[in-house]
């Protein structure tokens, strides 16, 4: 079920003096439209979902089941199967770990990809110190999984296979029906993290084979805080839950439900879905504009990831000798982010964009610009502009541009790495 | 992360940016950093013939605080001797700038810089 998206698509604006928006893969604004159904599950409906004996319950399960069909919808699921999370991390944790334990005695190794977010890679880590094997894949220059490599992987000792839908920080789009053919052959589950894939590109678990999805609900305009995980129940999967109480969500995940944050998330999913595939025309054009104005005013730059594999809202450059956190110092008036880590406690460049054979010096001069519904032609040009400026400015007093125009090739010199 | 406000303002307005002639006996180079660590600082500066650096002009590709280090330097080592300019200390760059722990390596960075810099000049005048 879908309830109609009738009212059309707000505008937000910007309070004066604050930056452009262009990371809308770290999260995004609440659609107006979202946060207007669920006000009244704050205040005047505030019953628990849970209670079976008065109106106050009823309605709130009603409204919660409602958005359990509204996201479920968008992945052609069926409302039984979406378990309510607190956001894609903990769904994440829920199916690799709830699976894995549930399986040991028969299986006891788990496959994924050396790109995919920490929260996977992690929780990966954390079950290899219980004594499962993880095999973390490579992925080729674009981004991709190698299939063949992925058949190689699969054993018969294989439980799940855990493969991100998009990545994070280079947008690719994995080969997913692909995927889960080849794990629903071999007899391992399949396990996705669509956090960054859910509103974007058009999903199926059923033709895609996915076992277990993960959704996260601040990344489609909906509120933070709330996320589901997609279980199948033919053929049933099984989980411990990471979480026990009064056996809320079928067992796999107790707590009281949010209503309004459920009925949020809910809305968002049915615009996401409605509105997906003008979005997507939309981000494209406003990505092309981007990319093409940065091309015409600037030598040296180079698109990390495959762009034809790729949502329409990412893009992640390297600004080739200049450093990305110069750089994002430099376009103050854009909230950006950085492929070179340096703004976290670590120094070290992105391991995604290492792991696609970048070197260390190409992966810290990248920036990831990320579009999204209320990204405008206007932002996309001052953020052209801007970016244009701080690129000169920067290469105008960097040694290495001054090398590169003398036609001295920086890796003829032996640095002194520190 | 918050940039102190020195850091901003030699980011924003960075001094003595620009290249001095390496070829000449009285400048001394330093090209410090790797590009594969994300900072390489390159400080050119000009000796008179009575010992003092007259001059200094810098290179920076880095971070803020990396851009920062290297523009002060150059106004702290202009009117010194060599020896004075080589008891500068990362420890005085980071405190001056108050740069966060994790930016303490520019710091440190700069101060090779000038070292090299002066080395660079004294093996040249032998």
């Amino acid at each position: 079920m879908n309830t109609a998206v009738t009212k059309s698509c707000p505008t937000l604006t910007r309070p004066k003096g604050a930056p452009v928006y262009l990371d809308y893969q770290a999260t995004t604004p609440c659609d107006p439209r979202v946060v207007e159904v669920m006000l009244p599950w704050f205040t005047e409906k505030f019953g628990n979902p849970h209670s079976r004996n008065h109106l106050y319950g009823w309605e709130a399960e009603e409204a919660v089941e409602k958005a359990r069909e509204q996201v479920a919808a968008i992945i052609g699921a069926d409302s039984k199967e979406i378990i309510f999370t607190s956001g894609a991390t903990e769904s994440n944790n829920l199916a690799i770990k709830g699976v894995a334990h549930f399986y040991k005695d028969k299986r006891n190794h788990i496959v994924t990809v050396v790109t995919e977010h920490k929260c996977v890679l992690d929780t990966c880590r954390h079950l290899e110190q219980e004594g499962f094997s993880v095999t973390y894949l490579p992925v080729k220059t674009d981004g991709l999984v190698d299939m063949a490599e992925l058949e190689a992987a699969i054993t018969d000792k294989t439980v799940i296979v855990s493969v991100m839908g998009v990545n994070n920080e280079i947008g690719v789009v994995q080969p997913l029906a692909e995927i889960g053919a080849l794990c629903r052959a071999k007899g391992a589950f399949f396990h996705t993290d669509c956090a960054q894939a859910v509103g974007k590109i058009p999903l199926d678990v059923n033709a895609m084979n996915i076992d277990l999805m993960s959704i996260s609900g601040h990344k489609i305009y909906g509120p933070k805080g709330i996320g589901a995980l997609y279980v199948r129940r033919r053929p049933r999967i099984r989980l411990v839950p990471l979480i026990n109480g009064g056996g809320q969500e079928r067992g796999m995940r107790s707590g009281t439900l949010a209503t309004p944050l459920c009925v949020g998330f809910g809305e968002a999913c049915a615009i996401a879905q409605a509105e997906m595939g003008t979005e997507a025309e939309r981000l494209r054009r406003l990505r092309d504009r981007l990319l093409g104005g940065l091309k015409q005013r600037l030598a040296e730059i180079y698109v990390n990831g495959d762009l034809d594999h790729r949502v329409p809202g990412n893009l992640n450059i390297s600004f080739a000798f200049v450093e990305g956190e110069g750089l994002m110092m430099g376009v103050k008036q854009l909230a950006v982010s950085s492929g070179s880590a340096c703004t976290s406690a670590s120094l070290e460049p992105s391991y995604v964009l290492r792991a696609l054979g970048l070197d260390a010096e190409m992966a810290h001069t990248s920036l990831r610009f990320g579009m999204g519904r209320f990204t405008t032609d206007e932002d996309i040009d001052f953020a052209i502009d801007h970016i244009v400026e701080a690129v000169e400015h920067l290469r105008s007093m960097s040694p290495l541009w001054d090398m590169h125009l003398e036609g001295v090739d920086i890796k003829s010199i032996e640095w002194a790495e520190h | 992360m918050a940039y102190s406000e020195k850091v901003i303002d030699h980011y924003e307005n960075p001094r003595n940016v620009g290249a001095l002639d390496k070829d000449d006996g009285a400048v001394g180079t330093g090209l410090v950093g790797a590009p594969a660590c994300g900072d390489v600082m390159k400080l050119q500066i000009k000796v008179s013939a009575e010992g003092i650096i007259e001059d200094a002009k810098f290179k920076t590709f880095g971070c803020g605080s990396a851009i920062a280090s290297s523009s002060l330097v150059t106004e702290w080592v202009k009117g010194k001797t060599l020896d004075e300019a080589a008891a500068i200390k990362n420890t005085d760059i980071a405190h001056e700038l108050a740069l966060p722990p994790v930016k303490i390596h520019c710091s440190v960075l700069a101060e090779d810089a000038i070292k090299a810099a002066i080395a660079d000049y004294k093996k040249k005048s032998g």
